[in-house]
């Protein structure tokens, strides 16, 4: 792999050189080179990743688990190679706790159906957070609606921070599961999901980690959170849409019945009943998207190539020279300003619609997300119709940063 | 003036522009402009709720023709949607019915309608063609 960012022996990495290998941050935007700062909503590809990709459909491709011939061998091998890639990316203990599936969502999605068949009943009560995304929350009271179960929110201050006195009081012995994000893709909160974990624990409450926007910026370790679930989406980290993480403790997986029907999922099939394969494959009916899991694969030797310890230092210092920066301009509300930051900054520009701002910057050649940013619960307990949402990756310099804060700037003298 | 006449004059008017800077800013003194609906009239059934922002319309009918006022919680949405109230309101309902809309991709507004900005416009324009098929 030929990353720009090394040296010699593959230590110190140049952050300036870094976008040479992401071919997307090379175009422009409205005639201006590209500033883009909506990774929290899907991060730009390297080469490597594409490279990967392409190289499986033009050397590589036969479906996987069927045949008995060479090439779907190989196929097979690339594609449990990502399983492994991913297990230990995610430090879980065994690739058979480590599912393929399309996304963070439909990670969820899964647990929320299979678990909450299982295990909900009426009465029961699933406890989320004030800060989860639409897909931390529907899928849940789509679960709580067949069961007659009651979803249950931890509620948070004006700096968007969990308030665990109010967590503690809310689990209970009618809690089955409690779900919660590790980092929040509106706000940029770390969430204390180790003390969650540990606390829910203590009364026998399994908990899912939403771990979408965390899996790009830190280190992700299953066994040291003692998480039941953690649910990432490849696209995020650097790889293809359509593919994502979901692991579970073997214990709740073996437990839990399939959540789709089809073909490598089954384990003998007759019309009177049909017994099921073993995990992971329980889980991954269907052929899957192969493409997809080996970008995945590429992705993650790409992110730990790097390392998330030098990408969390270098999005720190952005986040950090963004905030000062952001906060000289007059009338700048920061909405979200917890202690524990993710390089993600939500704010709003007083007097002015997230739409507007956003329009504008667009104009300049700047790309961040505006509006509610599938949070509406989220927004409303703010008080915000939506903000101006800019998150960072670790392409991004402080150059990027100039621009967005002189976008507005430009954007306030032409609104106001 | 004929709805298509209406449409021809606003793209003179913005070939005047240089360049997208005084084409927005000219769009956002419109959205200031724009008289405000009654705010007895920003009720829910008059909400046209956009992913991203807010549109209030409110259509009366005046013998043969339709009256629009609309607002919008953005700016630039309600400068364009000042835009579509100069070009539909007070115009035949059949002729609001079966309009097309070429003035907006002509003076590189075509964005602002797409469903990705799902800023409440594209519903907007269907409600107001709702209108004048239903009034006709």
């Amino acid at each position: 792999m030929t990353i720009n960012t090394l040296n010699k022996n593959n230590t110190i990495i140049d952050f300036e050189k870094i976008r040479a290998d992401f071919p997307l941050l090379q175009r422009d935007m409205n005639g201006k080179p590209i500033v883009f700062l909506d990774s929290g909503a899907s991060s730009q590809k390297p080469q490597y990743v594409i490279d990967a990709m392409n190289d499986y459909y033009t050397n590589q491709h036969a479906n996987v688990h069927r045949g008995v011939y060479r090439l779907s061998q190989e196929a097979t091998d690339a594609f449990e190679k990502s399983r492994r890639l991913a297990q230990h990316f995610i430090n879980a203990p065994s690739e058979k706790e480590v599912l393929f599936v399309s996304g963070t969502t439909d990670g969820i999605n899964l647990v929320a159906s299979s678990y909450g068949r299982k295990f909900l009943k009426e009465g029961d009560e699933v406890l989320i957070s004030a800060m989860e995304h639409h897909s931390n929350i529907v899928p849940w009271q789509m679960a709580c609606e067949l069961a007659g179960a009651h979803l249950k929110v931890i509620p948070i201050n004006d700096e968007g921070e969990l308030l665990m006195e109010e967590f503690d009081q809310l689990l209970n012995e009618r809690t089955k599961i409690v779900a919660v994000n590790h980092i929040s893709n509106s706000l940029g909160t770390i969430n204390p999901v180790k003390e969650i974990i540990e606390k829910a624990h203590a009364i026998g409450v399994p908990v899912l980690v939403d771990g979408a926007q965390a899996a790009p910026h830190m280190k992700i370790d299953v066994q040291a959170l003692d998480a039941d679930f953690y649910t990432f989406s490849g696209h995020k980290v650097f790889g293809p849409t359509g593919i994502g993480i979901l692991y579970g403790k073997e214990k709740w997986l073996n437990a839990m019945p399939p959540y789709k029907g089809g073909g490598d999922m089954i384990e003998t099939c007759t019309f009177e009943k049909t017994t099921y394969n073993e995990l992971p494959h329980k889980f991954e009916a269907g052929t899957p998207d192969i493409a997809g899991v080996i970008g995945l694969g590429a992705a993650i030797e790409y992110v730990q190539q790097i390392g998330h310890e030098a990408i969390g230092q270098h999005e720190q210092e952005l986040l950090e020279y963004a905030t000062t920066e952001l906060k000289k301009i007059e009338g700048i509300r920061l909405i979200g300003t917890a202690k524990n930051k993710a390089s993600v900054i939500s704010f709003l520009l007083d007097g002015s619609h997230p739409y507007d701002v956003g329009t504008i910057l667009d104009k300049l050649g700047i790309a961040v997300r505006t509006g509610h940013h599938c949070t509406q619960p989220l927004m409303k307990r703010l008080g915000v119709p939506g903000t101006i949402r800019a998150s960072f990756a670790f392409y991004n310099n402080k150059e990027d940063i100039d621009k967005l804060v002189e976008g507005v700037k430009r954007a306030k003298r032409m609104l106001s | 003036m004929s709805i298509n006449e209406i449409q021809d004059e606003i793209i003179e008017e913005f070939d005047l522009f240089d360049d997208w800077m005084d084409r927005y800013e000219y769009i956002i003194d419109l959205g200031k402009k724009l008289p405000l609906i009654d705010a007895s009239l920003k009720t829910e059934e008059r909400l046209i709720k956009g992913c991203q922002s807010l549109v209030w319309l409110n259509a009366k009918q005046e013998e043969d023709k339709i009256i629009f006022t609309a607002d919008s919680d953005a700016i630039i949405t309600k400068g364009i949607i000042a835009l579509l109230v100069r070009v539909l309101s007070n115009q035949n309902a059949k002729d609001i019915a079966e309009t097309e809309l070429y003035f907006i991709d002509k003076i590189g507004l075509k964005e602002h309608l797409s469903p990705n900005r799902s800023n409440g416009l594209v519903s907007m324009v269907k409600q107001m063609k709702l209108y004048g098929a239903a009034l006709k």
